[in-house]
């Protein structure tokens, strides 16, 4: 660039600048600059032509007064005249003066455009940088409109100079940043690509930018860099400190070429061609190794410019995923880093490495240095660091370090920075959730956590703490008595009292043996905090009072006490006021065994994702979102979430409203899909639960929102409460069942068993006399099953037995025990039995049920198969088709697969197959089988004894109505008698 | 109460700290530098409230005063004090000025101590505080007993602003009336506001310690004469009535604390025993009846869009006999001048780019005259399509009457220890009426 001349210097100017420098106060400056844009006016509109000289020095002056916050509303023109000018100096001015001044509107745009476009056309280098370097500076649509064609030809022009080549680079990226639209590659692209191999350094650094932001855009046009940016990389990689003379930084070949050649590879997937794989992997490697060898330099550059190098390339190992050797030296080096005195390498080092610990291959490389990561959390001084050495610590964790980490993190929590306090608290939830190998431990720590951070623990994690303590039934004990002892203390966190007064509220009768933790203790705990609390959490505990009195009946005229005592009957609060009231009148007026059923204990939550790691991914955003999804890839069936996930795909079944599976209304009365205990308006309850709003019931009858917060699945009870008093034949609903129940009822029928195999609850049986319904539940090898008896006439039953055999070896196989039911039912009314199931070795018939019961002096004798079956224990196994392939091979002996060809009882309806199979508790894998149109699951039929593994695949043929089944497992029984099921239902 | 004082020059820099209370801490100090003195946006208004903590600044040339306080104080009695201070400070050392307070820093800090005593305000007589705070520095001899006793048992006593045992050969008394006049006029010559504040200020050197009546055409004051009066001369009364001119109907007025208030109140008389020297004896202000001296006649005609025609006619409008002097008539210009020639038939006229605006000067014009100037302004086209403000022409001048019809009507003085009269008082009044904001649109 052209040096500006001493005589060249404009001494107007710098008087100017040194009188506004020196003016003592504002007033004065503001006088200094009319007076001189007086000046200025007088001499533009003077009727002597200006020469370039002044010309130049007045539009400098304006844009001086400019730049200090005056407007300028003139001399424009003037400007655009100096674009013309043949002087470097004078048109660097107007070109200037454009640049900072110029808006889009006016007629100037179009003078402008032309003096550009008359530069880009002349010769002279210097001409066309300045051009292009105003159309960058400027970069508006009009400039992008006028100037996006050009460009591209200038860029690849064979006699261009290599300086403009440099800018028009630049300048086309700047374009394409604000107006992608107008600027089309098309036929440049493979002359923009390679630029790449052009001999000037700046003009690749330049052009890679370029590529670099076009390739985002169309990976597939600029494929062909990745093979020359591979080169290029390995030619100054390879190359000696001095060979590059100008671009070798304090002895670093070409730093920022070669990170952006790395970042230029980061858009693309590992390349195919194996040479210039492997040259590209021998680029990293030497990378590695330069970073081994000792500095060639003591300059802060110099280690700056080699992990800038690094780093990148560390990313790019990260991205590819693909080489182990790579990714563990990587990892390694990292390692060195962690402890090394620059901060910000210690930072760095800790981002890079949470991205290794979620490939599978440097997982394990990565929790080599969780002491050293843990110590940084600890005793970094700085807070970014320390977040991100918690990032790590959340990445690196896997079962075997669990414990530690969660302990260090709650330790953490204690002294950590309020910003990262709520983000911590929901790492430390979903951790300890995810690895809880021992659920005693699980609680501990969750309640530790509202008891160190109450106030940044969200809705979502105390949810989930009581979902978790709910279905597991191993812990509700120890749950209950923890948060007995927690409550104990004399200030705590009101999500310690939510908690406390949910479990107590379930799970209050199993600690209340202990005389320290009788009844009444337990609700003058909770009560004590009562009004301490915020109206949600008084609601909660006004359930839980009610609850109470169900599992206490002894305090119960303290509780009616209580809620009737004006502060709450009388509360100004609806919600609290509504519930007092409710439940007040509830237990006067219920008797025992309503009540027992209205306030039934809470049946297991469905499960599904969990709630927090939905937050956390809000909180964090996409990128942490896609860390999860690997790390859930990579656990697979490790976690206990993977386990679930077979449930879950259960539980979106039941939600489906849309599903037609013909599931018998139970007791005529509400539609109850066949999955677990979650009713599809139970689980609707549930969403309620977890939603905020929570206890919104709107209106003051009894409906079945009454108890929504507590009593999900309640619609049993709830509907007993409503309806059991009015004839069944009378219920809107009866309609239904009846058309399909058409059926006479044919006991000891196979036909009934059959109609359980792929649903839970429904009717079993009915006559004239009796209907029996039935609602099942089943975890693991263990399951519960509800029997509803209800009296159809308005005569009493008396002498009402029931009883539960296993003929033969099915004494053997399974274990069962039912609760004794009471001997009398009163016409209309309905009664329940709980039979308790556990399978201990798989099998094959179906235990008895036998009901005897006089009815107007005539003994009814009814013997009935109860629908247990062994697809019952199944779980669901998530896999891939890998896999899946791969185990249907491994289960190749002849006895081991069933198979069954058989005609279509019903219509060929996909939905209806799916949702059949779902509910005959299997996976249904999607994306497995070649043809989409067949079906393909897995799961394991847990038993007591052992885990049978299976593999199902139903072809269906729907050209001759015919579907072949074919069953492999582990044992051929079982493979043959799930055939035989299944053969009956499609 | 204040909780301490600051004072800065132009640069914030901090000339005098003076804290009185515990609850201003030292980053009041640069609170008030950041968010006032170099605040982007010019802070206008006179109290700017910043964390809890309120400062009333005034500025006076390039220095700034600001009181700072966290209670919720009466913020005209502190901004009376910040003028005070400003009044005593021009007294000891002449014009505020950051040479001149660094000079004198030592004496500011004493003055401070003096009139200001945690917070809240004290004697502030300048009479008074140089009778004991000196310049001189310390005398070889301290004062007397007797001299310290009675500079005490004066400055604590009943009258403190003036002591006892003067002694003047000649008996004197100015009395100068000052007003300015402020007016916002429309183009068409209505009366938008106009109003006049004024002050008297006296100067006395009386002897012993004289007891002085005021009188004034106060409306209500000569009302009342003329109820009274009525019976014995009631053609003088329907005079007084008549006339309307012979008084004067005052909005609001305030007093030096020498004048006994309870007097005006019960009769609305204005007695008092003055300070020696000089002091502001009251102050007023009147919205009716005002004269206003000139009237300015504007008459703008653009030409296109690069021209503009501008013709200003002022018309003096009093007693031909009377002079105005210091006429200055400021014609603002827009913002894309380029040029201007001007032709007046009277004083002299120039375009300050500066400024923009074209300020003409008359240094004399006598009463029920016109003047005339006109202009032609070159304008430079812009790319701006923003039309031009057109901001009012202002003026300002000098007339030797009082433009709210003020007028003494006596000054009596009686002294009945000493012998000396009301007659041999030498009594001078002089009226000077200025102008204000005194402007008119265009």
């Amino acid at each position: 660039m052209p040096a500006v001349s001493k005589g060249d210097g404009m001494r107007g100017l710098a008087v100017f600048i040194s009188d506004i420098r020196n003016c003592k106060s504002k007033e004065a400056e503001i006088k200094r600059i009319n007076k001189e844009l007086a000046n200025i006016r007088s001499k533009f509109k003077g009727d002597k032509a200006l020469d370039g000289y002044s010309k130049k020095k007045y539009v400098c002056k304006l844009l001086f007064i400019f730049l200090l916050g005056h407007d300028i509303d003139f001399g424009h023109m003037e400007a655009v005249n100096l674009l013309s000018s043949n002087k470097y100096t004078e048109k660097q001015i107007g070109y200037l003066f454009i640049s900072v001044l110029v808006n889009s509107n006016s007629e100037l745009i179009r003078l402008i455009n032309n003096a550009i476009k008359n530069d880009l056309a002349s010769r002279n280098p210097t001409f066309m940088c300045l051009a292009l370097h105003c159309i960058a500076n400027v970069g508006s649509r009009e400039m992008a409109e006028a100037f996006a064609g050009e460009i591209p030809r200038i860029l690849v022009a064979g006699d261009t100079m290599d300086s403009v080549k440099q800018s028009a680079a630049l300048c086309l990226l700047r374009l394409y940043k604000t107006s992608p639209d107008l600027v089309l590659m098309g036929e440049w692209t493979s002359r923009v690509v390679h630029l790449l191999n052009d001999q000037h350094m700046g003009v690749v650094t330049a052009a890679i930018s370029l590529i670099t932001c076009l390739s985002q855009k169309n990976p597939e046009e600029f494929k062909t860099c990745v093979s020359l940016a591979v080169s290029r990389l390995s030619r100054i990689v390879s190359s000696a400190s001095t060979d590059l003379q100008d671009y070798t930084y304090y002895f670093v070949p070409a730093p920022w070429l070669s990170c952006k050649l790395l970042r230029l590879l980061q858009c693309y997937p590992p390349p195919e061609d194996g040479a210039v794989k492997g040259r590209l992997v021998e680029c990293l490697e030497t990378i590695l190794n330069k970073a081994q060898e000792p500095p060639k330099s003591k300059k802060v550059q110099h280690s700056n410019a080699k992990n800038a190098i690094l780093f990148e390339a560390i990313s790019l190992i990260i991205h590819y995923d693909s080489e182990p050797n790579l990714l563990v030296r990587a990892c390694n080096q990292l390692g060195q880093f962690l402890q090394h005195r620059e901060t910000n390498l210690r930072y760095l080092a800790l981002e890079s490495m949470c991205t290794l610990a979620s490939s599978e291959f440097s997982h394990e490389a990565v929790k080599t240095h969780i002491e050293t990561v843990i110590s940084a959390l600890k005793t970094e001084r700085d807070v970014s660091v320390r977040q991100r050495a918690a990032d790590l610590l959340y990445a690196m964790c896997d079962r075997s370090n669990a414990k530690q980490i969660v302990a260090e993190m709650l330790s953490y929590l204690e002294t950590a920075d309020y910003s990262i306090r709520e983000e911590m608290v929901l790492k430390v939830a979903i951790l300890a959730e995810k690895y809880a190998v021992d659920y005693s431990w699980y609680v501990d720590t969750i309640l530790n956590l509202i008891r160190i951070a109450g106030d940044y623990v969200s809705e979502e994690v105390w949810y989930r703490v009581i979902q978790i303590v709910i279905n597991r039934d191993d812990v509700q004990g120890y749950a209950a008595k923890t948060v007995f002892e927690a409550l104990q203390a004399p200030a705590c966190h009101e999500n310690m009292v939510k908690v406390g007064g949910y479990i107590l509220g379930e799970f209050g009768n199993l600690i209340a043996g202990d005389p320290r933790s009788s009844p009444l203790i337990q609700f003058n705990l909770l009560h004590s905090k009562f009004h301490l609390c915020s109206v949600p959490t008084r609601a909660l505990l006004l359930s839980a009072y009610i609850k109470f009195i169900n599992l206490f009946p002894e305090t119960k005229s303290t509780i009616q006490e209580v809620l009737r005592s004006d502060s709450q009957i009388r509360n100004s609060d609806v919600e609290l006021q509504q519930r007092a009231v409710e439940y007040l009148k509830l237990s006067s007026i219920a008797s025992t065994d309503v009540l027992a059923t209205v306030l039934e204990e809470m049946p297991p939550f469905p499960e599904r994702e969990s709630s927090i790691l939905a937050k956390l991914k809000k909180k964090k955003g996409p990128g942490a979102v896609s860390t999860e999804l690997e790390e859930g890839k990579r656990d697979g069936g490790e976690l206990n979430g993977g386990a679930e996930r077979g449930v879950d795909a259960a539980a979106a079944i039941a939600s489906n409203a849309s599903t037609p599976s013909p599931s018998a209304d139970l007791l005529g009365l509400r539609s109850a899909p066949p999955v677990g205990s979650a009713a599809p308006s139970a689980s609707s309850l549930l969403v309620d639960v977890f939603s905020e709003a929570g206890p919104t019931a709107p209106s003051g009858v009894m409906d079945d929102n009454f108890l929504s917060d507590l009593e999900p699945p309640s619609e049993a009870s709830d509907s007993l409460l409503v309806e059991a008093p009015s004839d069944s034949d009378s219920a809107p609903n009866s309609s239904s069942f009846g058309s399909e129940e058409s059926a006479p009822p044919l006991p000891e029928s196979d036909e009934l068993l059959n109609k359980f195999v792929c649903k839970n609850n429904g009717v079993l049986f009915e006559n004239q006399l009796l209907q029996i319904g039935i609602k099942s539940e089943y975890r693991q090898n263990l399951g519960r099953m509800y029997l509803f008896y209800g009296n159809k006439t308005s005569v009493q039953f008396v002498s009402f037995s029931t009883s539960v055999s296993c003929p033969g070896e099915l004494q053997s196989e399974l274990n069962i025990q039912a609760k004794q039911v009471e001997p009398q039912v009163e016409g209309g009314a309905q009664v329940q039995q709980v039979i308790n199931i556990e399978c201990l070795a798989d099998f094959l018939e179906a235990p008895l049920l036998n009901i005897k019961f006089r009815y107007g002096g005539a003994l009814q004798n009814i013997t009935l198969k109860l629908p247990v079956t062994i697809n019952k224990f199944f779980q669901p196994t998530e896999m891939s088709s890998q896999d899946f392939f791969q185990r249907w091979k491994q289960l190749n002996l002849p006895q081991q697969e069933a198979q069954k060809i058989f005609k279509a009882k019903n219509a060929m309806d996909s939905e209806v197959l799916k949702a059949k199979l779902l509910g005959l508790g299997t996976a249904l894998l999607e994306n497995v089988d070649p043809n989409p149109e067949n079906f393909v699951c897995a799961g394991v039929i847990q038993t007591k004894a052992q885990q049978v593994g299976c593999l199902l695949r139903l072809e269906p043929n729907a050209q001759a109505q015919m579907y072949r089944l074919t069953l492999r497992s582990s044992k051929d029984t079982v493979s043959r008698r799930l055939c035989e099921l299944l053969s009956e239902q499609f | 109460m204040i909780g301490g004082l600051f004072i800065y020059n132009h640069k914030g820099e901090v000339l005098i700290s003076r804290v009185y209370r515990d609850d201003i801490g030292r980053n009041a100090v640069d609170a008030f530098r950041v968010n006032v003195i170099h605040a982007r946006q010019q802070v206008r208004s006179p109290v700017t409230n910043i964390a809890r903590t309120s400062f009333f600044h005034v500025k006076r040339s390039n220095i700034w005063l600001a009181a700072v306080t966290k209670q919720n104080v009466n913020a005209a009695m502190v901004f009376e004090f910040l003028y005070k201070m400003c009044d005593v400070m021009t007294a000891y050392f002449g014009k505020i000025s950051e040479e001149n307070i660094k000079n004198n820093f030592v004496l500011i800090y004493e003055l401070l101590d003096e009139i200001l005593d945690f917070g809240y305000p004290q004697n502030s007589e300048t009479g008074a505080l140089k009778t004991f705070i000196t310049q001189q520095g310390i005398k070889s001899q301290p004062q007397t007993k007797e001299e310290q006793s009675q500079i005490t048992s004066q400055v604590t006593g009943q009258i403190g602003w003036r002591r006892e045992g003067i002694k003047y050969r000649r008996n004197e008394l100015f009395l100068d009336v000052l007003e300015s006049v402020n007016l916002l006029m429309s183009p068409q010559g209505q009366v938008l506001s106009a109003h006049v504040s004024g002050r008297v200020v006296m100067k006395s050197y009386l002897s012993g310690m004289p007891e002085c009546k005021f009188g004034m055409n106060d409306k209500i004051v000569i009302d009342k004469q003329g109820k009274g009066g009525a019976t014995d001369d009631s053609g003088k009364s329907e005079l007084g009535g008549s006339s309307g001119k012979q008084s004067i109907a005052i909005d609001d007025c305030t007093f030096h604390q020498c004048v006994r208030l309870s007097k005006f109140d019960s009769e609305r008389s204005i007695s008092f025993i003055p300070p020696d020297g000089e002091y502001e004896l009251m102050r007023y202000r009147t919205t009716k009846d005002i004269i206003l001296p000139f009237r300015v006649i504007p008459l703008v005609r653009e030409v296109g869009r690069t021209k503009l025609e501008v013709k200003v006619v002022i018309k003096s409008n009093f007693k031909p006999s009377l002079l105005a002097q210091k006429i200055e008539v400021r014609i603002p210009t827009p913002l894309n001048t380029s040029g201007v020639q001007v032709i007046c038939m009277k004083g002299k006229a120039k375009y300050k780019a500066s400024e923009n605006a074209i300020v003409w000067k008359i240094k004399r014009m006598a009463g029920m005259k016109e003047s005339q100037i006109s202009a032609e302004i070159e304008l430079l086209p812009t790319n701006d399509k923003k039309k031009w403000a057109r901001p009012p022409i202002s003026m300002n001048f000098e007339v030797p009457f009082a433009p709210s019809g003020l007028k003494v009507r006596y000054l009596k003085v009686f002294e009945p220890k000493l012998n000396y009269s009301d007659h041999d008082v030498i009594k001078w009044v002089r009226y000077i009426g200025r102008s204000g904001i005194y402007e008119t649109r265009c």
